[in-house]
């Protein structure tokens, strides 16, 4: 990607997701194992490993969009449980962006955004749409707010995606492969808005295969395997020092080409 | 590196001439293989061995006016219209009307609203909209009630045993629609519900009345309905039929809405979910409207079919729009003229269903929102 050089470390904070002892079963599949995991406010993390090794599931399992079953999740002094008003509250705080960006069609891209501003927040609409033109312009595509999702290309509907998610303010940004679908050419407007988002602090968990991208934003990258944490270091020390065999090979693997 | 090239894209060419143009269009479309002459052939063949004659004795040759049937005797060559328009009260009005000239103005003013209220919808500039479809669907049928069953304000009431005509299919057919939407909508909610005693409740109601001919129904509604209820209290014949349509087309709206709820990716609402917003504001705002857009076919073809199944009610001993075509072509005064009487019916049957037809394609060209312009 853009350049090696690495951000700034970020001012980390107090804990905001604290992932204790978590395990989630899909009937007798076992999908995380005994997940322990931090993080501070304004943390970077990028989580990588091989497909159906439960990164995915991990990060849906933060706001509840997967329910598991043993284990505590605590987001923003929170705990998860099945008390839906709890669940609405921590959704509120968490914005989430899709691998198919999952805009809604039949909105515009300006509706799109205000949409839970208007009814979950209760902002006023004029106000909530001074606020989506603010973060439309800030991934650069104030001039699309009026067009359908359907006309826009893969990156501007992941922009699109991102800039809804920033619409609702949230404290932590959950980002579930979001440039799995897209061409390269549209890979980088996509990663460098996300770039954007760290250097101004945002707390993020991405589950990415961007190397490039956890280089230079991660303050930590997590590698994932058979449903448990392999690894977890600094990138720096990830990417030259990998202590575990699986993360070499997986490393090798993805890196040769 | 020195010798960089530049991309330059090549200008667009026009088509070569053999390639458009109509005589292009004929031979590609009408002649383009032997198939396809020999379809354009007999198309042609069979159009013009009976559509001519057709038009001459429906039309041209056709007997319009006078007031009995001597006319048409003595023009036997041509379609007796005649009969139609002396009967046109009782066709579409019914007995009661047709038999007190001066009620007539009600279900005239009737349609005339109707259509008043109806005809701005279909124009995508009409300002106001919002309000004109809650006046058609909500002060409309209320109208509706008190002008032709009357009994308020000094209109006298009309008896809804001698309802007929297309007033009564309309009446049938625009309840049945009206009702079975919002439950079937709320019993395909249902039936995908995680609430297994909400799911199996819906389960049971739709594949019940589905499941169950409509003439059956209206029998039960007409016969069985009275037990179920106190000695003497009298349940109008009408709102018998009209509740067992609303059941039978409730069920079948839900399968088409369901068909479309099961088509919105689940991603949609999971994006929903992750913004905080609730069941029921991802429900209206978000799936609701797509699976909506999805069923408009399936849902318009359940009301295509409810709008002609409405003359099962003759089995009760209604007469619809087509049974009382029936009984007055089988009248002394208009004998053998039953024809002309089933073509009318099936003429307005058929402008209204068409009208529905376009009018939900053209409901699916404005709502395609993947269209680039």
């Amino acid at each position: 990607m853009t350049t090696d050089t690495q951000m700034a470390p970020a001012e980390l904070g107090e804990s905001i997701i604290t992932i204790d002892g978590l395990n989630k079963w899909y009937g007798q599949f076992h999908v995380l194992k005994d997940i322990d995991l931090d993080v501070k406010r304004g943390e970077r993390i990028v989580i990588c490993g091989p497909s159906g090794s439960g990164k995915s599931t991990l990060i849906r399992c933060i706001n509840r969009l997967e329910t598991h079953q043993e284990g505590s999740i605590v987001v923003d002094g929170i705990e998860l449980t099945d008390d839906t008003k709890h669940i609405n509250d921590i959704r509120r705080e968490v914005g989430m962006v899709f691998q198919h960006f999952n805009l809604f069609p039949h909105l515009t891209v300006l509706e799109n955004c205000t949409l839970a501003p208007i009814w979950v927040r209760k902002t006023p609409k004029r106000e909530a749409e001074e606020i989506a033109m603010q973060y439309l312009e800030r991934v650069k595509i104030p001039e699309q707010a009026n067009k359908y999702p359907g006309q826009l290309s893969g990156g501007q509907q992941q922009r699109v995606a991102i800039a809804r998610s920033l619409c609702m303010n949230p404290r932590v940004m959950l980002f579930d492969e979001p440039t799995s679908a897209l061409d390269p050419e549209m890979i980088a407007e996509v990663l460098d808005v996300m770039v954007g988002l760290a250097e101004d602090g945002m707390t993020m968990l991405c589950v990415t295969h961007e190397m490039g991208f956890a280089r230079k934003v991660a303050n930590r990258v997590i590698f994932m395997d058979g449903g448990q944490i392999v690894e977890q270091n600094e990138p720096e020390e990830f990417f030259n020092n990998p202590q575990n065999d699986r993360t070499q090979l997986f490393l090798s693997q993805i890196l040769q080409h | 590196m020195a010798d960089v090239k530049t991309f330059v894209p090549a200008p667009d060419r026009a088509p070569p001439s053999s390639a458009v143009g109509p005589i292009a269009w004929v031979r590609d479309n009408l002649f383009g293989s032997i198939g396809s002459s020999i379809a354009t052939l007999v198309f042609f063949y069979l159009f013009f061995s009976y559509v001519p004659p057709f038009v001459e004795w429906a039309l041209i040759n056709a007997n319009w006016t006078g007031s009995d049937r001597s006319v048409c005797e003595a023009n036997a060559a041509g379609a007796c219209w005649t009969f139609i328009n002396v009967r046109l009260e009782q066709i579409l009005f019914g007995l009661y009307f047709a038999s007190n000239p001066d009620e007539l103005w009600r279900p005239t003013l009737i349609f005339i609203l109707f259509f008043a209220l109806l005809l701005p919808l279909l124009f995508e500039k009409t300002p106001g909209k919002k309000w004109l479809t809650i006046a058609l669907l909500g002060v409309f049928p209320v109208v509706f009630y008190f002008v032709v069953y009357g009994g308020y304000f000094g209109i006298s009431q009309s008896n809804t045993t001698q309802w007929g005509g297309f007033l009564l299919t309309f009446a049938l057919a625009f309840v049945g629609i009206l009702l079975a939407l919002p439950i079937g909508i709320l019993l395909a909610l249902g039936r995908r519900s995680e609430l297994p005693v909400i799911r199996s409740m819906c389960v049971i109601y739709i594949e019940f009345w589905r499941g169950t001919p409509l003439i059956t129904i209206l029998f039960m509604a007409s016969v069985m309905l009275p037990l179920f209820f106190p000695a003497g209290v009298e349940f109008d014949k009408v709102v018998r039929a009209m509740i067992g349509i609303t059941l039978f087309q409730s069920a079948y709206t839900a399968e088409a809405v369901r068909g479309g709820l099961a088509a919105i990716p689940k991603g949609q609402s999971e994006a929903a979910m992750a913004l905080g917003l609730g069941y029921w504001r991802r429900t209206v705002f978000i799936t609701l409207p797509q699976a909506l857009k999805i069923s408009i076919p399936s849902i318009v073809n359940t009301f295509i079919a409810l709008f002609k199944d409405t003359s099962l009610v003759s089995i009760i001993g209604l007469l619809d729009l087509l049974n009382m075509a029936q009984t007055t072509a089988r009248s002394m005064e208009w004998k053998g003229y039953d024809i002309e009487a089933f073509l009318f019916a099936g003429f307005v049957y058929w402008a209204f269903c068409y009208g529905m037809s376009r009018y939900s394609q053209n409901l699916e060209r404005k709502l395609d929102t993947n269209r680039r312009n």
